[in-house]
């Protein structure tokens, strides 16, 4: 009995590789190589104008934790470092929460449309998006900059007698990356909610529970794959982020994107760009796993 | 199914239709740069057609055609980063031979120290890097770099600086008495106290100033001539001025690739635009000076009397090219800039 | 007295009601902007085509705006077709060798920024690019697929992961193969995930701008990539009627698709 099951096993995983190959051969060819590529450059030195010369360096990884005063030549903690990661991973994770708390009830409201409308709805939230990211970010900019539509309507209406600066602050960022990364949140939950048990709602109201915990305690765990299914691709993205904070934030404020940009771009160190890039790389995959890994060990329980 | 294979064999139609015709030319620049009319004239004068592709940044630029593969004949490096482009062996030579209208190029703009004899540059467009001000903000001298490296009380909280690495260390380097590409430690080390302490009092480092002058979402800001004269035609409270402590003067040309496919729809495109007429519709689409002498009989009017581009004379002498920085120089922008940045 | 629903929760369909109307507020604008017969992307000074007839004459964005559709879309269709096996490999079964790599691989682009596969595949591309002298549209198309893998991945893996097995459980007591019991219960009742992830595929590779800029060969700018060219040097008004009679164009597309599909009902 035990060899039959063992054969079965190994139909199962030679079947589970043979359906992922062709995604794993593009993948390898068009992203872990050029990754290692990547890692490479960490390691060199970098070009006088941009690019690398082939001469083997650490300087780019030493970077990432210490910066050196051209001045005085004295070495310190490159606490800008830390300063911009951190503003970053403020910035993701209030980008998720926000689109969490408007995502959610909108995917339900979705999910819980009658069947044959539920298509139509679903276009229409992701109609929108199909205007690039750059334009719809600048015309955020018009509705709210000091003669923007928001500032006009209120101003018109008597409400307020000078107009409120909305523009290059941290709100605007963080509406317009609310904005952007929307349907990354709404969709993965709407596809878990849509094959919700409604009669399992029906249960829970049968026994008296209140709307409250009906949500809590019957929606939330079966729609929990959507939930970080959604997280993730809101999340890790916007860490990397970069078009919408220049765009609203006014360029002052650096984020982890405009940072490694600009070391590929007038900062020319493109090893300390591979180096920072590979440190965020890893570190979210750790904590992608770990998510997953107590996930599924939850899931399975 | 059916339905996802008809949409395929659609794909691949159309994808085979977008393949390239014959008599073409790939042009690499500066994106909004490149006048529509100019390569309406071109292709009806000699049936090439010219396909423009988009860059944002000299350092994008660069990367990308030294990485190689990407396929174009023609680029606009700017006037700083032609040296590099020959050091690097990126542009070739110009066979003079072919270009009859090589010598139209106006004389103060044929021997410039990046490219003497333009043997490998034909002059694009030039212009000169100032400060912006809305005259209802602040009515006072406007002519000087102070503006933006020790805002006056109207302007604190409300000046714009453009991210331009080299325009912007140029100014204040200029700014602290210094010439830009300075080498000296202790002033270089002033500079960048100078404008770290600056930088709280601006209000953000951005583009698209010929937008939001002309709104007055941001009343002051250092940035191209040429921008700003487009502001001033829509509001004008918006005037230009010259920091008489040292501006900038900048030219962006265009360079024929070592690896370019079209080499002889190139040359007609290069001595197409050192005629006058051509010359001037490059100047009355994004609103800059060209190099090319007798273009002014057909610009615009508009750009033939502009303070912004016709430089007042007791301003010219104020004017400075920035040139290649030698190594530690350029270490030295770099570093304050990344400081600056973060 | 009102009857009690059981699907309302309290509050969910106004945010939903107010997501969808703030979700529009900029596409109206732009909108209405296109047909501005101003100069500016703001000061509304009175109707004009003037924009519409200017893009229509400019080719250089048309034709970024059509690249930027066919990408999209064979991006999208080949996303799809490689992240769907993968999703069912690796969702709602046994563990096996394998599993997280397979996993931590196909999620690899999602976790690093857009400038590092962009630096990367210029480097790679630009060394293929010279040996075969090949300058299609392929080398973009196959960055926004490695771009977009884990973005159709996740909502098809969530939608899995919330199947009830019992129907193809019963189906595999009926005796249907495993081929049958895909194509017939498992593909249709995962519809909705592979649509979510079809759609976050199609907007992202229309917005991915970094990516297409560094691996495009000469004449492929996208729409993404010719407004970040005019980033610098200001937007054109143009831009706004570009995007009304794309947003159009895709609409009418889709709708048309979505009522081929519904006759099947």
């Amino acid at each position: 009995m035990a060899a039959a099951e063992e054969q079965v096993v190994r139909e199962t995983t030679r079947r589970n590789w043979l359906l992922s190959a062709p995604a794993l051969v593009v993948l390898v060819f068009t992203a872990t190589l050029p990754f290692v590529i990547v890692l490479v450059y960490s390691f060199l030195t970098p070009g006088q104008y941009g690019n690398v010369v082939w001469k083997f360096s650490t300087d780019g990884w030493v970077g990432l934790v210490m910066t050196r005063d051209v001045f005085d030549d004295t070495l310190g903690w490159a606490d800008a470092h830390l300063t911009i990661i951190w503003r970053s991973v403020k910035l993701s994770f209030a980008t998720t929460i926000i689109t969490f708390v408007v995502g959610f009830p909108t995917a339900w409201f979705i999910a819980t449309r009658p069947q044959r409308s539920r298509p139509i709805w679903l276009f229409l939230i992701t109609i929108p998006f199909w205007t690039n990211l750059l334009i719809r970010t600048f015309a955020i900019n018009e509705m709210i900059r000091n003669e923007g539509l928001i500032n006009t309507v209120l101003m018109r209406t008597g409400l307020i007698h000078e107009p409120i600066v909305m523009i290059y602050s941290d709100g605007a960022v963080l509406l317009g990356m609310g904005y952007a990364y929307f349907p990354l949140m709404v969709l993965p939950l709407y596809a878990a909610m849509d094959r919700f048990d409604m009669r399992l709602l029906e249960a829970g109201y049968d026994l008296y529970a209140s709307r409250l915990s009906v949500l809590w305690r019957i929606v939330m765990p079966v729609v929990r794959p959507g939930i970080i299914a959604g997280c993730v691709l809101v999340f890790i993205p916007a860490l990397g982020a970069y078009v919408t904070p220049r765009v609203l934030g006014g360029g002052k404020t650096m984020m982890l994107g405009n940072l490694i940009e600009m070391q590929f771009g007038q900062g020319r160190n493109w090893p300390l760009g591979a180096s920072i890039s590979i440190t965020l790389a890893v570190i979210t995959l750790v904590a992608m796993l770990i998510i997953i890994r107590r996930a599924g060990r939850e899931t399975a329980q | 199914m059916k339905k996802l294979l008809m949409m395929a064999t659609a794909m691949t139609l159309v994808s085979a239709v977008m393949a390239q015709a014959d008599g073409v030319l790939n042009l690499y620049n500066w994106g909004n740069y490149t006048s529509p009319d100019l390569l309406a004239k071109f292709e009806k004068e000699t049936g090439i057609k010219v396909t423009v592709t988009d860059y944002d940044s000299n350092d994008t630029a660069l990367a990308k055609i030294e990485a190689g593969g990407a396929g174009f004949d023609l680029v606009v490096p700017s006037a700083n980063f032609v040296p590099i482009w020959i050091e690097k062996g990126l542009i070739q030579k110009l066979d003079l031979t072919k270009l009859p209208h090589h010598d139209n190029i106006a004389p103060e703009w044929m021997n410039v120290d990046y490219d003497k004899g333009r043997e490998y540059t034909v002059p694009w467009q030039w212009g000169t890097t100032g400060m912006a001000v809305n005259s209802s903000v602040y009515s006072g001298d406007i002519n000087t770099s102070a503006i933006f490296m020790d805002p006056p009380p109207e302007l604190q909280g409300k000046v714009n600086v453009t991210p331009e690495m080299g325009d912007v260390l140029a100014l204040a380097t200029m700014y602290e008495g210094g010439q830009p590409c300075s080498e000296d430690a202790a002033l270089m080390k002033k500079v960048r106290d100078d404008l770290l302490k600056a930088k709280p009092m601006w209000m953000s480092m951005d583009y698209g100033m010929e937008e939001k002058m002309a709104t007055n979402d941001v009343p002051a800001s250092l940035y191209w001539n040429g921008a700003i004269l487009r502001a001033r035609l829509r509001n004008p409270d918006v005037h230009y001025g010259y920091p008489k402590e040292g501006y900038i003067v900048w030219m962006d040309q265009v360079a024929l690739l070592k690896d370019a496919k079209n080499v002889d729809e190139a040359y007609k495109f290069l001595d197409f635009i050192m005629v006058p007429e051509n010359a001037a519709l490059i100047s009355a689409f994004a609103r800059y000076a060209n190099g090319i002498s007798g273009s002014e009989a057909f610009m615009p009017d508009d750009m033939k009397t502009a303070p912004e581009v016709v430089i007042p004379e007791e301003f010219k002498a104020a004017g400075h090219f920035i040139p290649t920085c030698p190594p530690k120089a350029q270490e030295y922008i770099t570093a304050i800039w990344t400081e600056l940045q973060k | 007295m009102k009857r009690f629903s059981v699907t309302t929760m309290p509050g969910f369909a106004l945010i939903a009601i107010c997501a969808f109307a703030v979700l529009y507020l900029p596409i109206l604008t732009i909108a209405t902007f296109s047909f501005n017969a101003g100069k500016a992307i703001s000061d509304w000074q009175g109707f004009s085509f003037r924009w519409y007839e200017i893009a229509w004459a400019n080719t250089e964005v048309q034709g970024a705006a059509i690249r930027s559709l066919i990408i999209a879309s064979w991006a999208t269709l080949i996303s799809v077709l490689l992240a769907t096996p993968v999703a069912l490999a690796t969702t709602r079964t046994a563990k096996f060798p394998g599993r997280t790599f397979i996993y931590m691989m196909i999620n690899q682009t999602l976790v690093v920024p857009e400038i590092v596969p962009a630096v990367a595949l210029l480097i790679f591309f630009a060394a293929i690019k010279i040996q075969t002298g090949y300058q299609g549209l392929g080398y973009l198309i196959l960055a926004h697929v490695m771009w977009c893998i884990p973005l159709a991945y996740l909502p098809i893996r969530a939608r899995l992961e919330g199947m009830d097995l019992s129907l193809e459980n019963a189906a595999a007591d009926l005796y249907a193969s495993r081929w049958q019991t895909l194509w017939r219960i498992t593909l249709p009742l995962l519809m909705p995930g592979i649509i979510a992830g079809a759609m976050l595929c199609f907007i992202t590779s229309l917005d991915t701008v970094v990516i297409t800029e560094f691996v495009k060969s000469g004449g492929q700018d996208t729409l993404a990539t010719y407004m970040l060219g005019q980033f610098r040097r200001g937007l054109t008004p143009e831009i706004n009627a570009i995007s009304t009679v794309l947003l159009a164009l895709t609409v009418v597309l889709l709708t048309g698709f979505f009522l081929l599909t519904r006759k099947r009902d």
